[in-house]
């Protein structure tokens, strides 16, 4: 099952770093979210796009995680050579992660 | 209790003005704001400013207000904007030229002045976090500083009576949290209702984001009348507790979902979003759905400021040439990949030197690069894109033109060449004290010509 399944997700830039918000669409969902995605696995499915650490806050009222990627923007949207300079398309890679069967 | 009701009337520079004149016209809004300032357009705005001392402002600016203040001036809604960009008092000399065209007299425009630290900050010490690179190490190069202002200068226009007011750079919040500390005369230091009023200018910002745009994902989120998209507008009462809503008639959507995407919309630590005026804190927001298309939030706090305030500093930082060109049909992804090859061993035998590249496939690996599940099944069109950072602009310019060799010289069925090459121009920041910020305002008043 992809996160897409049971979540939603959207990318902010500031600087070099990426933040993606990861929320459940129903709350009992959030559990499992915080279970499996980790900030280990978040980093290492997104590979070589990010240079340096990913942090996780979680805010458990609302059924969300917000994940922030430090050097995840190849140098920043103001100088970055990638397409998307922005990383809006980063909250599509993670909700591509696989997080099993369904609970 | 006492409710002002503020509306977004941008989101970014080239944002939709149709949404803006209805929010005017039928939001019985206290206050229309306009966000039109992102990292780098404030040092773009810099440059135009150097070749002519007259510009400098947001390039929507004089189309926005011809269309906005007539509806706005007429229903008692005040502007706040930072359309002045790197010339607020450019911009509002405009504004009160375009109200003089409009026969709208006896308005009263306030510049909000202070942001712009270039010269204060040209040759010093302070290394931007990004780069590690100093303001003295950029020398000449360095274009812009501009420091994020709070709500004083803004609060100070409004007290004064001002119908239009036009800030450079401010912080994005600051635009919506300065009208609720006049109106309601809270204390810069009552951090719980600066925390809460920040959340009301957090969601707001970013106008369409928060009723269904940059949200519709079809077959999981649908979002409908995107292409009549409401913006948004805030009921925020006297403790600071806000609804978001947008007008009925209008497409997209509020809801729980839309609102909790922007609540955390380039946040890092919840707990502490940093402002020149307060410690924001969104950690324990509540949300609940009253209505349709209506959301309450509640729960946000605040902390003391920290004293400091973030610059935005602009700096000339090379050139970058690109060139593009498309394969499709059977084998696509297999010729655009040897276009790349002949691309790369191309630059090699011209002497193109870039200090950075880019050889990407749209369609198989430019977002995601070898990431994402469907990375490996076979596309039906590939468009080869060839980027470099380039000391010069004929460098820059190569890059572009030998893609476009591959027209005849590439492999088969190559077709749709873009080309481009232009000055880049880096933003980093630095923080600095407080009060090597001197927020003053300026008012103009508009003549019926």
């Amino acid at each position: 099952m992809k996160l897409r399944e049971i979540a939603h997700a959207r990318a902010g830039d500031k600087g070099n770093t990426s933040n993606i918000s990861l929320i459940a669409y129903r709350a009992d969902d959030y559990e499992r979210l915080a279970r499996d995605v980790t900030p280990a696995r978040v980093k290492a499915h997104f590979g070589a796009i990010v240079t340096g650490e990913v942090v996780r806050y979680e805010l458990p009222a609302l059924g969300a995680l917000n994940f922030v990627l430090d050097g995840a923007l190849a140098g920043g949207v103001t100088r970055s050579l990638v397409l998307d300079a922005h990383g809006k398309s980063l909250s599509s890679l993670l909700l591509d992660l696989d997080i099993g069967a369904p609970d | 209790m006492r409710t002002i009701r503020i509306g977004a009337g941008a989101g970014f520079s080239g944002d939709r003005i149709e949404p803006a004149i209805e929010l005017a016209e039928r939001g019985a809004l206290d206050y229309l704001a306009f966000e039109c300032l992102a990292e780098r357009t404030i040092a773009l705005a810099q440059l135009q400013k150097l070749a002519d001392p007259a510009a400098g402002y947001d390039l929507l600016l004089a189309e926005r207000m011809r269309r906005v203040l007539p509806v706005a001036i007429k229903n008692g809604v005040k502007i706040i904007t930072n359309m002045g960009a790197a010339n607020p008092m450019a911009a509002g000399h405009r504004v009160a030229a375009i109200a003089g065209e409009l026969g709208i007299g006896g308005i009263k425009i306030a510049v909000v002045l202070g942001d712009d630290v270039t010269e204060a900050l040209r040759g010093s010490d302070l290394a931007l976090m990004e780069t590690g690179e100093t303001l003295a190490d950029l020398g000449s190069r360095l274009v812009s500083a501009n420091a994020y202002l709070g709500v004083s200068g803004i609060v100070e226009a409004l007290a004064n009576g001002a119908d239009v007011v036009i800030t450079g750079r401010a912080a994005d919040p600051a635009l919506f949290l300065a009208p609720l500390v006049h109106e309601f005369g809270w204390a810069m230091d009552d951090w719980e209702r600066l925390g809460r009023g920040t959340l009301a200018g957090h969601l707001l910002e970013c106008a369409g984001q928060i009723t269904g745009g940059y949200f519709a994902d079809p077959g999981k989120k649908d979002v409908a009348g995107l292409a009549r998209l409401g913006f948004p507008l805030g009921e925020i009462d006297e403790s600071g507790a806000v609804t978001i809503t947008k007008l009925s008639g209008t497409g997209g959507a509020v809801t729980l979902e839309t609102c909790k995407e922007q609540l955390l919309y380039e946040v890092h630590d919840p707990v502490r979003y940093l402002q020149p005026d307060v410690v924001a804190d969104f950690s324990g927001v509540l949300m609940r759905a009253t209505g349709p298309d209506r959301v309450a939030l509640s729960g946000a706090r605040g902390s003391e400021r920290t004293g400091k305030l973030k610059v935005s500093v602009g700096y000339r930082d090379g050139f970058i040439g690109e060139g593009q060109i498309s394969y499709a049909g059977p084998g696509a992804a297999a010729r655009g990949q040897l276009a790349l090859e002949i691309a790369r061993e191309r630059m090699a035998i011209i002497g193109v030197t870039a200090s950075e590249w880019r050889y990407d496939l749209i369609g198989v690996n430019a977002l995601h690069g070898e990431r994402g599940s469907a990375a490996n099944s076979e596309p039906n069109e590939v468009r080869v894109r060839v980027v470099g950072r380039t000391d010069s602009r004929r460098d820059a310019e190569r890059i572009g033109n030998e893609v476009e060799t591959l027209y005849c010289n590439g492999p088969a069925g190559g077709g749709g060449v873009s080309k481009s090459a232009r000055e880049n121009i880096g933003v980093g920041s630095v923080l600095i004290d407080q009060s090597m910020v001197k927020t003053t305002v300026s008012t103009i008043g508009a003549r019926v010509q």
